[in-house]
C-alpha cells in the first residue's frame, strides 16, 4: 500500500465538516473555553468512583488504573453502519462455520483452501474438541471484531477476537457518562441506543443452554479481583443479573456443574467464562491451574453445561489463520467478503519472511499468539536499534510472526492538552451469536492519545471514546 | 447465594465496623495523651490501647520501640497490622469488590471512595493537628457505608450475613474494651471511687461513643462502675452493648433459618449466648466474675463466627 493521507473522520479535504459531525462541531464551537477540560476532570472522577479500572501487568504502579476517556464522541453514519454490520454478520457466521468444520469433517482442508498444518499443528487448535458439537453449533458466542478505517469507504478488519474479547463495559459506561454530562448533545443527534447489550448477552447465553433446560442458570466465570478486566466481569454479571463466580465456587459432580452456595448446591447450565482455555479445567488442560474447575470439560462434552465461548475458538482468531479469512468466508457463505482483510505476510513462508526482513521499517509485525499490543513492532516509528533487534528475533523464530503494511488509521477529533486535535482510532464492535446474530450499534472506539501514535491498546497508553451510530 | 459471597459480605461489614471502632479507640487514646496524668506512665496508656485493639502482640512482633507516634502509625497505617484502619478499609473494599454483584452501587461507590481517599493519605503527613479530623472522617465514612447498606440493600440472605458481620465485630469490640479494664469496673473499686476511676470509666464510655447517652440512661447521671458495666453489657437501648448486638444477631439468625428452612448449630449458639445477656442481672454477672463472664463471651462470640462459616460454606 502506498503512503497516503490520513483520513480525517470529522473534516473533509476542504476542511468542512462531514455530515455526521455537523451538529457536534457546531455545538463544540458554541461552548465556552475550558469546558472540555472541566468535563474531562468530571468524567475521570465518575469513572474512578465507579471503580471502572483495569490492571496493567508488569508495572510497579498502583495495580488499578483508569483507561483515559476522551469526551469527544466518534460518529458513524447510518449507511456506514449498515455496511459494517452486514460485513461483521457475514464474518462471524463464516468463522463459526469454520470452527464447526475443522472440529468435524474438515471439508475446508480437504478442499485445499487452507493448509492442514496451519490448523492441525496450531497451538490454538484443541484436539479435545474434535467430534463434539456445541448447542446450536455455535462456538464463538461473543466476538469483538477489530476494524480500522483508512478512507471514505475503506474499512479493514484487523483481528477477529473470538476468544474472550473485553472492553464492552467501557462501551456501556462511556455512553452512560456522556449522557450524564452532555444531555443536550443527545437531543441534537439521533444516537442509536446500546443499553440493550446486557439483555442481548443474557438472551444469547440462555439460547445456547443445553437441550431440555427451560430456565437455565447462567454465570460469569472470572479469575478474580486481580484480573485486569475484573471490573467488566462484575459489571456484566451485575447487569445481566447472573452470578459472578470464581473457579473455586464451582464443582463437578455426576457429570454436572454446581455452584457452592450457602446451603444446597445449585446447578449451572451456561458459563460465560472469562478465563483462557488452558485454565478451564486442570484435569484436561493445565494441571497447575487454580482458576478452573476440575472435571468441567467432561461435563461440557457430556452436554450438561455450555461454555461460552467454546474451548478451542482461538484457532479462528489466530493471526496466521487470519490471512485465510477471505477464503473462509467464500467457502462457507459462497459470497465475496464485504469487509477487507489487511494483506498479511506469513513469516513461516520463506518468501514472505525474506520480504518482511527487507521491508521491516515499513511494516507492522505481530506475534502470532500475542494480544494487547505486547511484543509487536511498528516499523515506521521504531528506532534503528529496535529494528535490528527485532529482525534477529524474527529470523530466529519466523513461525511466531506475521507482518502487515502499516495502515494509515483514520483520525478523529480528540481533546488533548493543546485543544482539539486529530488522533488515530480503531473500532471494536461487539457481536453476539446464539439463536441469532445480535450486533450492538457502534462499539468501543480506542484512540491513540499520543500524537502520531498508531497503538490504541489501553495497555500501551490508549484511551477510549463513546461511539455513536446515527439513525436515519 | 454462593458461600463465598456470604463470607465476603460478612467480612466486608466486619472490617468496616473494625475500622470505625479502631478510629474511636484512637480518639480516646489521643485524648488521654492530652490529659494530665495521675501518676501513670503515658506509654502504659498506649500499651493498653494496643491491647484493647487486640494489636499488642502484632506490634511487639515488629520489634519497634513503643511511642505515641509508633502506636498511632501502627493502628492507622501499618500494612503488617491486620487490624490497622488502612488494612481494614482495604480488606473491606476488596471483599466488597469480589462480591460486587451482591451489593448495591451506592454501597460500592461509598466504600470505593473511602478506599481511594484512604490510599491518598500519607502517614508522614498525619500530624497531630490533622489526626482528630482524620479519625472523624474514618468514622463518618464507615457509617456512610452502613447507611448505604441499610438504605439500599435487599432484605434477603445477603443482608442477614452483613448484619451478622457488623454485630459480631461490634460485640467483640465492646467486650474487649471492657475486659482490658475490667478491674476498674469491679464494685469494690467504688469504695475508693476517686477521680482516677471516674476518669477511667468515662474513657471506657467514650470508646464506644456512650459518654453522653449514659448520662441520659441513668437518672443518677454520675458515673458508677456498676452502671457503666451494666450499660455496655445488658442495656438494650445502648447500640453498642453486648445485649443490643445479640438482639440483632439472634434476629438475623432467625431470618436465615427462615430463608433456608433449616435450623443449624450456629442458630442454637446465638440463642444460647443471647440468653446469657437477657436472663441475668448485673449483680449476677459480678457474682459470676466480670472477667470470667467477658472472656467466656468473647470466646462464644468467636465460636459463633466459626460456626457460621461452617454452616454456610464460607470457605
Amino acid at each position: 500500500m502506498e503512503e497516503r493521507q490520513i483520513f480525517n473522520e470529522m473534516l473533509n479535504e476542504q476542511g468542512e465538516p462531514r455530515e455526521p459531525y455537523r451538529a457536534l462541531l457546531q455545538w463544540l464551537e458554541s461552548q465556552p473555553p475550558g469546558i472540555l477540560k472541566k468535563k474531562t476532570r468530571e468524567a475521570e472522577t465518575i469513572f474512578r468512583r465507579l471503580g471502572i479500572t483495569f490492571a496493567v501487568y508488569g508495572t510497579n504502579e498502583a495495580t488499578e488504573r483508569l483507561i483515559p476517556f476522551d469526551i469527544i464522541p466518534r460518529i458513524i453514519s447510518a449507511s456506514e453502519w449498515r455496511r459494517l454490520s452486514a460485513g461483521i454478520d457475514q464474518r462471524v457466521r463464516a468463522l463459526n462455520a469454520f470452527l464447526h468444520d475443522i472440529y468435524h469433517r474438515q471439508e475446508i482442508i480437504r478442499a485445499g483452501r487452507i493448509p492442514a498444518d496451519l490448523v492441525i499443528q496450531n497451538e490454538a487448535f484443541l484436539p479435545e474438541m474434535i467430534g463434539f458439537t456445541p448447542a446450536r453449533k455455535v462456538y464463538a458466542h461473543i466476538i469483538g471484531t477489530d476494524i480500522v478505517r483508512v478512507g471514505e469507504n475503506e474499512f479493514y478488519v484487523l483481528e477477529d477476537n473470538t476468544r474472550t474479547p473485553s472492553g464492552v463495559s467501557y462501551m456501556l459506561e462511556n455512553r452512560e457518562t456522556m449522557m450524564r454530562m452532555f444531555p443536550e448533545l443527545f437531543r441534537l443527534n439521533r444516537v442509536a441506543p446500546i443499553d440493550q447489550y446486557p439483555d442481548c448477552l443474557k438472551d444469547t447465553l440462555k439460547s445456547v443452554a443445553p437441550d431440555g433446560v427451560d430456565d437455565p442458570t447462567v454465570c460469569v466465570l472470572t479469575p478474580g479481583i486481580f484480573n485486569s478486566a475484573y471490573f467488566e466481569h462484575a459489571f456484566l454479571a451485575d447487569t445481566m443479573g447472573a452470578q459472578l463466580v470464581e473457579g473455586r465456587d464451582l464443582f463437578v459432580d455426576n457429570g454436572k456443574v454446581w455452584m457452592r452456595t450457602t446451603r444446597k448446591p445449585e446447578q449451572v447450565h451456561v458459563i460465560y467464562r472469562r478465563i483462557d482455555d488452558a485454565f478451564l479445567d486442570p484435569l484436561t488442560f493445565r494441571p497447575d491451574s487454580m482458576l478452573g474447575v476440575p472435571g468441567l470439560f467432561d461435563a461440557y462434552r457430556a452436554g450438561n453445561v455450555t461454555i461460552c465461548n467454546a474451548p478451542g475458538t482461538g484457532i479462528a482468531d489466530d493471526k496466521a489463520v487470519y490471512a485465510y479469512v477471505p477464503d473462509i468466508i467464500e467457502f462457507y457463505t459462497g459470497q465475496k467478503p464485504i469487509l477487507n482483510n489487511v494483506p498479511t505476510w506469513n513469516c513461516a513462508k520463506p518468501d514472505d519472511l525474506a520480504y518482511v526482513l527487507d521491508n521491516l521499517a515499513e511494516l507492522v509485525v505481530k506475534e502470532v499468539h500475542g494480544s494487547g499490543g505486547y511484543g509487536m513492532l511498528i516499523g515506521p516509528t521504531a528506532t534503528k536499534r529496535e529494528l535490528s533487534e527485532f529482525a534477529k528475533r524474527l529470523a530466529a523464530n519466523p513461525k511466531n510472526y506475521i507482518a502487515q503494511p502499516t495502515l494509515a488509521l483514520s483520525a478523529c477529533p480528540t481533546h488533548v492538552a493543546s485543544g482539539i486535535a486529530p488522533r488515530h482510532v480503531d473500532l471494536r464492535p461487539y457481536v453476539l451469536i446464539g439463536d441469532k446474530v445480535r450486533i450492538t450499534p457502534g462499539g468501543l472506539t480506542r484512540v491513540a492519545l499520543r500524537k502520531g501514535s498508531l497503538v490504541v491498546n489501553s495497555s500501551q497508553g490508549g484511551g477510549t471514546k463513546d461511539t455513536w451510530v446515527l439513525e436515519d | 447465594m454462593l458461600g463465598r459471597t456470604a463470607a465476603s459480605l460478612f467480612w466486608t461489614l466486619r472490617y468496616n465496623e473494625r475500622a470505625e471502632n479502631m478510629a474511636r479507640l484512637l480518639e480516646v487514646a489521643y485524648r488521654i495523651a492530652m490529659t494530665p496524668r495521675f501518676g501513670s506512665d503515658a506509654m502504659d496508656d498506649w500499651r493498653s490501647t494496643l491491647v484493647s485493639a487486640g494489636c499488642l502482640d502484632a506490634f511487639e512482633a515488629k520489634g519497634g520501640e513503643l511511642s505515641q507516634r509508633a502506636a498511632i502509625n501502627f493502628l492507622l497505617f501499618d500494612r503488617d497490622n491486620p487490624s490497622s484502619v488502612r488494612t481494614c478499609v482495604e480488606l473491606a473494599r476488596n471483599n466488597a469488590r469480589s462480591v460486587r454483584t451482591a451489593i448495591t452501587s451506592e454501597m460500592w461507590e461509598s466504600i470505593n471512595t473511602t478506599y481511594i481517599e484512604m490510599m491518598e493519605v500519607k502517614p508522614q503527613h498525619m500530624t497531630d493537628d490533622k489526626l482528630p479530623g482524620f479519625l472523624s472522617w474514618v468514622k463518618q465514612r464507615a457509617m456512610l457505608f452502613r447507611g448505604a447498606l441499610l438504605g439500599t440493600l435487599m432484605r434477603n440472605e445477603g443482608y442477614y450475613f452483613s448484619q451478622l458481620g457488623t454485630f459480631v465485630e461490634r460485640a467483640d469490640n465492646t467486650a474487649r474494651i471492657l475486659d482490658v479494664k475490667y478491674w476498674i469496673l469491679l464494685p469494690d473499686n467504688e469504695v475508693i471511687g476517686g477521680s482516677l476511676d471516674t476518669y477511667q470509666w468515662s474513657t471506657i464510655l467514650r470508646s464506644v461513643s456512650a459518654n453522653r447517652s449514659y448520662r441520659h440512661a441513668y437518672r443518677d447521671s454520675s458515673l458508677k462502675a456498676f452502671n457503666v458495666a451494666e450499660f455496655l453489657i445488658l442495656r438494650k437501648e445502648m447500640p453498642r452493648s453486648l445485649a443490643y448486638c445479640y438482639d440483632w444477631i439472634e434476629e438475623s439468625m432467625e431470618d436465615l433459618t427462615d430463608v433456608y428452612r433449616e435450623r443449624l448449630p450456629s442458630y442454637d449458639m446465638a440463642v444460647a449466648t443471647h440468653k446469657l445477656l437477657t436472663d441475668r442481672k448485673m449483680s449476677e454477672v459480678f457474682q459470676y466474675g466480670l472477667h470470667e463472664f467477658l472472656s467466656d463471651f468473647i470466646s462464644r462470640n468467636n465460636g459463633l463466627s466459626l460456626q457460621l462459616s461452617a454452616d454456610y460454606n464460607f470457605a
